[in-house]
């Protein structure tokens, strides 16, 4: 049984963004970054059906410039065997055929039995990278997933998707799949100290990949602060309490609900 | 022309695909295109009768046995085999979770890729210009296709009204699409135990994100909540951590609400939580990050630490109300 689990490195949910000089993206410099939210769920559930089987391989990929080696290093503390970096600059500028392109060249010849993303990056959000791998491997996906059933694992797959407003649906799946995983699947573990010195002795390999260009490819031509659609009233002037009180009096005066 | 995609559960309308019927009228006017829409099923679909009353070139009925209950292989299969009959210049869908599912793949298919959850267009030059957002919600982003038809793109949920989507008269005609091995079997899809509370009728909502910070500190939103006769929610990843039940999360993935007020305390406003509260009456928000984009929709904001506000609005509530 081998599991690759893609992840990104992503700028971190609480950094401050300021539009980049070619207004293309952002300026990445001094920019905290992390790794995407829904990845970490992903290598968790990799994790978890790796010790559920007893055996088999966790084997963590990503697609990023050297930083994102932090990514990697992470995963391989948590538990991941090996790690396999496709070394890119300015991903920004990649679509994401592109990028799905690059990762299926890098892991085709892994044969893995499953494949897991997170559902989407929190920085593009283009939301199909995953979908595109499966099709670019020639094996099945399924999206959005909230729960693998890990004891029907026998040459096929039970697994759950999310669909809208509560409603879910279970699909079985003969192997090997990818699954793009939602956030929240289970609870994400730590590493351990002696996970982090383990992580030390584990491969990563890089791997340089062609990317070539791509007729079909969406372009980013310009990203700015969104235009606002409510006129807010901003309160206390940075006092928190102040804005409580002045907070009150708009609720009874011009809400009135008190 | 441009091909919509008609979302439906054995033959009932998922309304979202209205919107989609609007965006896609919506950019034929400006390019000077026409609509169709396509409604996949294993039978003469009973909706198609209610989707040739807008304004349409042509109803398709994709049908195919397979297409009874969705699965990413089939719809994948009949949506190519749609698209080369027909050529369409656009394929237009709502951004839903099974249009996550199967879209990416139809256009991958073809050497295309989809522009996803968009919320916007502008259209120059008989080409089209979407706007998504990104990061989160915390930028927004114009995008361009490259390459030749079709361009596949979907828009966010409330970026067009349904209401909006122009009626008329559409002939129907139902096509056998082919459709290949499925490689997953679908089991009937079901809803997890009824919601205990259901936020979709409360009147004021107080409601918590990240900015909370641990479980224990619930107890400081519980009593703003408390105080105003207000129910308490909160955004995904205090529901992820089982800080609160699922049946209190707000947004795409939880419950949609429009309370008269909502107020919400340390959450970003993560698209994905944006859309489950957007037309809430007043929206109040207090976060310590001016920046968050939970202020581009809100009619009261507090820039600050909510464990300073909250003590304070709890003790000024109660004086109103003595």
């Amino acid at each position: 049984m081998k599991i690759i689990v893609l992840m990104k490195q992503v700028a971190n949910k609480d950094a401050v963004l300021r539009v980049g000089a070619d207004e293309k993206w952002i300026d990445e410099s001094n920019i905290s970054q992390q790794t995407n939210e829904s990845d970490g769920y992903a290598l968790e559930e990799a994790l978890r059906m790796k010790e559920a089987k007893g055996d088999g391989e966790v084997v963590v990929c990503t697609l990023g410039a050297q930083s994102a080696k932090t990514v990697l290093k992470d995963a391989l503390a948590r538990g991941a065997d090996r790690a396999i970096h496709v070394v890119a600059d300015n991903v920004n500028r990649l679509s994401p055929y592109q990028i799905a392109k690059a990762i299926a060249d890098a892991i085709a010849s892994e044969n893995a039995d499953l494949v897991y993303t997170g559902l989407q990056s929190d920085d593009a959000s283009y939301g199909q990278t995953g979908v595109i791998l499966a099709e670019l491997l020639g094996i099945p996906h399924a999206t959005i997933v909230i729960e693998v059933d890990r004891a029907s694992l026998n040459g096929s797959l039970r697994v759950k998707r999310e669909l809208e407003s509560g409603w879910y649906q279970w699909f079985k799946y003969q192997l090997p799949a990818l699954l793009t995983i939602q956030s929240g699947i289970s609870q994400i573990r730590y590493a351990s100290l002696k996970g982090i010195m383990a992580a030390k002795k584990k491969e990563i390999r890089d791997v340089t990949p062609t990317i070539e260009p791509f007729a079909g490819a969406q372009k980013i031509e310009k990203v700015y602060l969104p235009l606002k659609m409510k006129q807010t009233q901003m309160l206390g002037g940075g006092d928190a309490k102040k804005g409580a009180v002045e907070l009150v009096e708009k609720l009874k005066t011009e809400v009135r609900v008190l | 022309m441009i091909l919509v995609f008609i979302e439906h559960k054995n033959c009932v309308l998922n309304k979202v695909s209205l919107e989609a019927i609007a965006a896609a009228q919506s950019i034929a006017k400006d390019l000077g295109l026409k609509v169709s829409a396509v409604i996949p099923c294993d039978k003469d679909c009973a909706l198609a009768e209610t989707i040739a009353q807008y304004n349409l070139e042509k109803v398709i009925v994709a049908k195919n046995p397979k297409l009874g209950i969705y699965t990413p292989d089939a719809y994948a299969d009949a949506w190519e085999d749609v698209i080369k009959r027909e050529n369409p210049q656009y394929v237009v869908m709502a951004h839903t979770y099974q249009v996550r599912d199967f879209a990416p793949k139809v256009a991958a298919r073809l050497g295309k890729e989809v522009v996803g959850d968009c919320i916007r267009y502008t259209a120059d030059g008989g080409k089209l210009t979407l706007t998504r957002r990104i990061f989160l919600g915390k930028l927004d982003a114009d995008v361009t296709v490259g390459g030749d038809a079709p361009y596949f793109v979907t828009f966010q949920s409330g970026a067009f009204r349904g209401d909006n989507s122009e009626k008329g008269t559409a002939n129907v005609e139902s096509i056998d699409v082919n459709v290949g091995d499925i490689r997953m079997e679908a089991e009937e899809p079901f809803q997890e135990a009824k919601a205990s509370v259901d936020l979709t009728k409360s009147e004021i909502i107080v409601a918590v994100g990240r900015g909370i910070k641990s479980q224990e500190n619930l107890a400081v939103a519980q009593s703003l909540a408390d105080a105003l006769g207000a129910d308490l929610a909160a955004s995904r990843p205090i529901c992820d951590a089982e800080w609160l039940p699922i049946d209190r999360q707000i947004g795409s993935s939880g419950q949609t609400v429009a309370p008269k007020v909502y107020i919400a305390l340390g959450i970003s406003g993560a698209i994905q939580h944006i859309v489950g509260m957007k037309n809430a009456g007043t929206i109040v928000a207090i976060n310590k990050d001016a920046e968050a984009p939970i202020f581009d929709i809100a009619d009261y904001g507090i820039v600050g630490d909510l464990f300073e506000a909250v003590p304070t609005l709890v003790e000024e509530i109660k004086k109103a109300k003595a």
